[in-house]
């Protein structure tokens, strides 16, 4: 049956197409457009104010530079002469047109459990995209790494083709949820730690990862480091505006709120919430031990000439604007990198319909000395029913060397 | 050699308030619309970073938010019979510059005016005989007070103003101002916790008889989302306002109100760092094409566009027309002509009062954060056994407490050395502060024109600026002075100080940025530039927005009713002159 609907669909550009026919098409198009939004294509195809889809800009992974292709329909610098069957062993299996074996950013390791149907409908759409002639050089990654062989090896080491496999001891919602999340949605991509080779660690699932200068946060229900503190409704309300009581999304998250969650079905979001909120131990138990009294005060001075004025005396934050820092999730990972390079470098919030002011954290990095954003943010971390460890002057000049190369 | 870019649906001139206004509402119905904004793109994170944006010598001082001389200035004199010279730096008052102009680095006063502001020749003459205004060349605006209604109404929330109202479709409320024309409703948020000084002011004037009432303010009381969605955070009360933007996102400008959204409209686009020199005009001068501008490089681009709104500080929208040839500049001798006519200011005067036992802690302020009486502003008292019309709100708003202009000393005092500095840590905490906001009304020889002589860095002339304190002014200013000297008796204190304003407008010290007309609304082509919906007489696809449209200015501060004028102009193009574009909504 699916076969037959993509030769129709093939053979739909050559035959006159019937009104039924045409309905039809019109409907996996738009499945394919929501399989786009799941899957946030644009977030890594789409240069910032680039034509859709025709090439991004370069991910900086720990092995190198790689660019996002040209998905487009152009026939010469874009995946026009690919084939349905060619786009589906790529997604499934992480080998392309003409046998080409892509490099992991692109979550192919994740995409690979999504169903037949959906990927067909992805195809259908992206075969409509406007055709944009941009040649693309992906490959920027040193030798021997630029040889896309050695991705033979990787993926017989690290990968295995796969379907979604549901639980049927789960509800349909939470097993749409999973769905979501560990396929199109690929979270694990930023938020499960990696390997030294780069590939998930399964055991890990979501806890929390470093990459391109940001650690992405533990998601799982945990009390301290994770959701465990947030409702479903907080995290459906973050996914879908970006801001809620806990925090206000910036960095990559914020790209991946306006590309691809704050354009989810409402259903959807409740269900990935459900499947987040049921992941991991509630943990929240485990208290860092207490920082060095003399950091704290030391700490509380700058945080009342620094940061006060916005986020308030008690770290409470105001609404959209400010984000509260009493039990923020970002303030509560292990690792400071996020907050150190808030701090130094500032960041946006994201901007959706629900959230439009996109207001911005400024940079202080020439303001205070590293030694004072690890005493201010060690206070952070230490008040207001927060726990997180220490932070040290050595994680602020990593951060910092990172941002000043 | 000048680039043709590819055309735009409308083109508007200067992204402040205005420009902000009417590019959203015009992009919500659908437009292309393009803002060229002559100086550079200004955002509250990187040029209002909470670790600098309390600079006080870089802003207050040294001004770096506001417009450089070199880039426009004009030429000053009282009246014709001297020659007009350049401002080499500005003084009096302060224009903006940037994205946000100047409402970036307002205080954030919010006023409404009043029917009888607005149809203030029909009411003085009916009340006090024509001869009474004869030295006047006071004019009708062309609307009512219940017209502008909705716009305010628009403008204070959108800007989140914190106020009571005084009169709510015609019931006097407790606290509020009982001299206001009626509103639809209260303000969005309620007044600030108010100071010490407003506080002892206040009670002085209510145990004169007077009305005291919050001023109302563009500094957020609470934090307030406005109706497209914006969030604004509460004040904080650092005395930071005026002269600088603010870091907190608690001061409504374009901002924190409108920007946001506006940018990601994929309708609209704003060029920074690019000045138009002029509207380029159909054949027969009856049309506009477009605009021309130059960017930081000289490379001149001309921009066509179906409809031209120029949203530049009134005083630049006035020099605009002229220097394209938009309406007939203004002849004092003749009294012929429109453009450049009906200039006026603002008519200020302050008193001091000082205490030994009192500590205002005056660095606990914002821009707008006092009290105002109204008791004699505008028409709102009897003028039959008066020499004068017009009047002035008395505000106690001690804007700030800034460490190196806030420095009040007795008078007497030297002005320099050891008895000084004494005398500055005496008066820094126990000095208190009020003064009156004063009407300015027109006359035959404050105007603006082309100056003759001195010529901008692209050898176009200056705008050169005539302008005295009527007579009229100054009775009113100095029967106000009394008025608050009373006030300052019943405060008590040691001594007080009153400062009254005099003849002989000098353009060094600041006083206001509040210049208003130049390019004047009204009902009769002959005495004003733009009809009552900002559209120009002489080319219909031209609207003129800002303050340059106040036949003459009232007791109050200008950017409520600026706001409004805004929003009243957007709706008339919206739903009436794109029905017909190019037509006049106003048949002459």
């Amino acid at each position: 049956m699916k076969a037959l609907a993509a030769s129709l669909y093939a053979s739909a550009a050559l035959l006159a197409i019937t009104p039924a026919l045409a309905a039809d098409q019109a409907d996996q198009i738009i499945r394919g457009q929501y399989q786009a939004v799941l899957g946030d294509c644009a977030g890594c195809h789409t240069r910032p104010g680039g034509k859709p889809l025709a090439g991004g800009l370069p991910l900086e992974t720990p092995f190198g530079a790689l660019v996002p292709p040209n998905i487009t329909p152009d026939h010469e610098t874009g995946i026009g002469n690919w084939s349905e069957i060619d786009f589906r062993n790529m997604m499934k299996t992480g080998v392309g047109h003409d046998g080409v074996r892509l490099y992991p950013a692109m979550p192919y390791p994740a995409y690979t459990r999504m169903t037949e149907q959906d990927i067909s409908d992805l195809w259908a759409y992206l075969t409509t995209v406007e055709p944009v002639s941009n040649k693309v050089e992906v490959n920027q990654l040193p030798f021997p790494l630029n040889i896309r062989l050695s991705m033979w090896g990787w993926n017989l080491l690290n990968f295995t083709e796969a379907s979604f496999e549901a639980d049927p001891s789960k509800s349909a919602e939470w097993n749409r949820g999973a769905y979501i999340v560990q396929g199109a949605g690929h979270c694990g991509t930023c938020h499960t730690p990696k390997s030294f080779l780069g590939a998930d660690q399964d055991s890990s699932f979501l806890q929390g990862a470093s990459l391109q200068g940001w650690f992405a946060p533990d998601i799982t229900n945990n009390a301290q480091s994770g959701l465990g503190r947030w409702s479903q409704e907080d995290v459906v309300a973050y996914l879908k505006a970006g801001v809620n009581a806990h925090s206000i999304a910036s960095g990559p998250m914020a790209e991946a709120i306006e590309n691809s969650t704050s354009k989810m079905t409402d259903p959807d979001l409740k269900a990935v919430a459900v499947y987040l909120k049921s992941l991991g131990s509630d943990t929240g138990n485990a208290q860092a031990p207490k920082p060095d009294a003399a950091r704290m005060v030391a700490g509380e001075a700058i945080y009342h000439d620094n940061c006060s004025a916005c986020h308030g005396g008690d770290g409470a934050g105001a609404g959209a604007l400010f984000p509260t820092l009493a039990g923020n999730s970002i303030v509560a990972q292990g690792n400071p990198e996020t907050l150190a390079r808030v701090v130094l470098a500032g960041s946006q919030a994201v901007h959706t319909a629900g959230a439009p002011t996109t207001p911005s954290m400024p940079s202080l990095a020439w303001r205070l000395k590293d030694q004072e954003i690890a005493d201010v943010l060690t206070y952070v971390r230490g008040s207001w029913g927060n726990s997180a460890p220490a932070v040290s002057s050595e994680d602020i000049a990593a951060v910092r060397k990172e941002l000043v190369p | 050699m000048t680039t043709i870019l590819p055309r735009k649906d409308v083109v508007i001139v200067g992204l402040g308030w205005t420009g902000s206004i009417l590019a959203h509402e015009l992009t919500d119905q659908g437009l292309d619309v393009l803002a060229i904004e002559r100086g550079p793109w200004r955002d509250t994170a990187t040029d209002f970073n909470i670790g600098y944006a309390q600079d006080e010598l870089r802003y207050s001082v040294r001004r770096d938010l506001f417009l450089q001389p070199a880039v426009e200035t004009l030429t000053m004199r009282n009246d014709t019979s001297q020659t007009a010279l350049p401002m080499r730096d500005f003084g009096s008052f302060l224009p903006g510059n940037g994205v946000g102009g100047a409402g970036v680095h307002w205080n954030g006063h919010t006023w409404r005016f009043w029917d009888s502001d607005f149809q203030i020749k029909t009411n003085l003459t009916k009340r006090y005989g024509a001869a009474r205004i004869a030295d006047l060349q006071v004019e009708d605006w062309g609307v009512t007070g219940t017209e502008m209604e909705p716009y305010y109404d628009q403008f204070e929330y959108l800007a989140g103003i914190s106020g009571k109202a005084g009169n709510i479709k015609g019931q006097i409320q407790e606290g509020g101002n009982p001299f206001e024309d009626p509103r639809s409703r209260d303000y969005p948020n309620p007044p600030m916790e108010m100071t010490y000084a407003p506080t002892l002011f206040a009670n002085a004037g209510r145990s004169m008889g007077l009305h005291p009432f919050p001023t109302p303010s563009a500094n957020m009381s609470r934090t307030y989302v406005n109706p497209l969605g914006i969030t604004m955070g509460q004040c904080t009360y650092c005395g930071f306002c005026e002269r600088f933007g603010c870091a907190n996102y608690s001061k409504s400008s374009a901002q924190t109100t409108i920007l946001p959204v506006l940018m990601k409209k994929a309708n609209f686009e704003v060029r920074t760092d690019s000045e138009v020199l002029h509207v380029d005009l159909a054949a027969g001068g009856k049309s506009a094409r477009g605009v021309t501008y130059v960017d930081t490089s000289g490379q001149e681009f001309f921009q066509p566009a179906d409809l031209v709104l120029l949203c530049a500080y009134g005083l630049h929208n006035a020099r605009l027309m002229m220097l394209s040839g938009i309406g007939k500049i203004y002849d004092p001798v003749t009294g012929e002509g429109t453009v450049g006519r009906n200039y006026c200011y603002q008519t200020n005067a302050g008193v001091q009062v000082f205490f030994d036992d009192k500590n205002f802690n005056p660095f606990i302020a914002a821009g707008a954060l006092g009290q105002t009486i109204d008791d004699y502003n505008g028409d709102a008292f009897d003028h039959g056994g008066l020499d004068f019309v017009g009047g002035a709100g008395i505000n106690c708003i001690p804007t700030n407490g800034r460490p190196i202009g806030t420095r009040p000393t007795l008078p007497g005092t030297p002005k320099w050395g050891s008895a000084w500095k004494k005398a500055t840590v005496a008066g820094y905490k126990s000095t208190l502060g009020f003064s009156s906001q004063g009407s300015s009304y027109a006359t035959r020889t404050n105007y603006l024109d082309l100056d003759p002589t001195y010529k901008d860095r692209f050898g176009r002339p200056l705008m050169r600026m005539t302008f005295d304190f009527p007579d009229n002014d100054i009775r009113m200013s100095n029967y106000l002075c009394d008025r608050m000297e009373e006030i300052a008796k019943t405060l008590g204190g040691k001594q007080y100080n009153v400062g009254r304003r005099k003849k002989g407008w000098d353009s060094v010290p600041y006083q206001s940025t509040h210049n208003t007309g130049g390019a004047i609304m009204g009902t009769d082509p002959k005495k004003s530039a733009v009809n009552s919906f900002l559209q120009s007489w002489d080319v219909p696809n031209v609207f003129v927005i800002g303050a340059s449209a106040f036949p003459q200015n009232a007791g109050k501060n200008p950017t409520g009713t600026v706001g409004a004028l805004a929003y009243r102009a957007a709706d008339a193009i919206r739903n009436q002159y794109l029905r017909n574009p190019g037509a006049p909504l106003v048949q002459a």
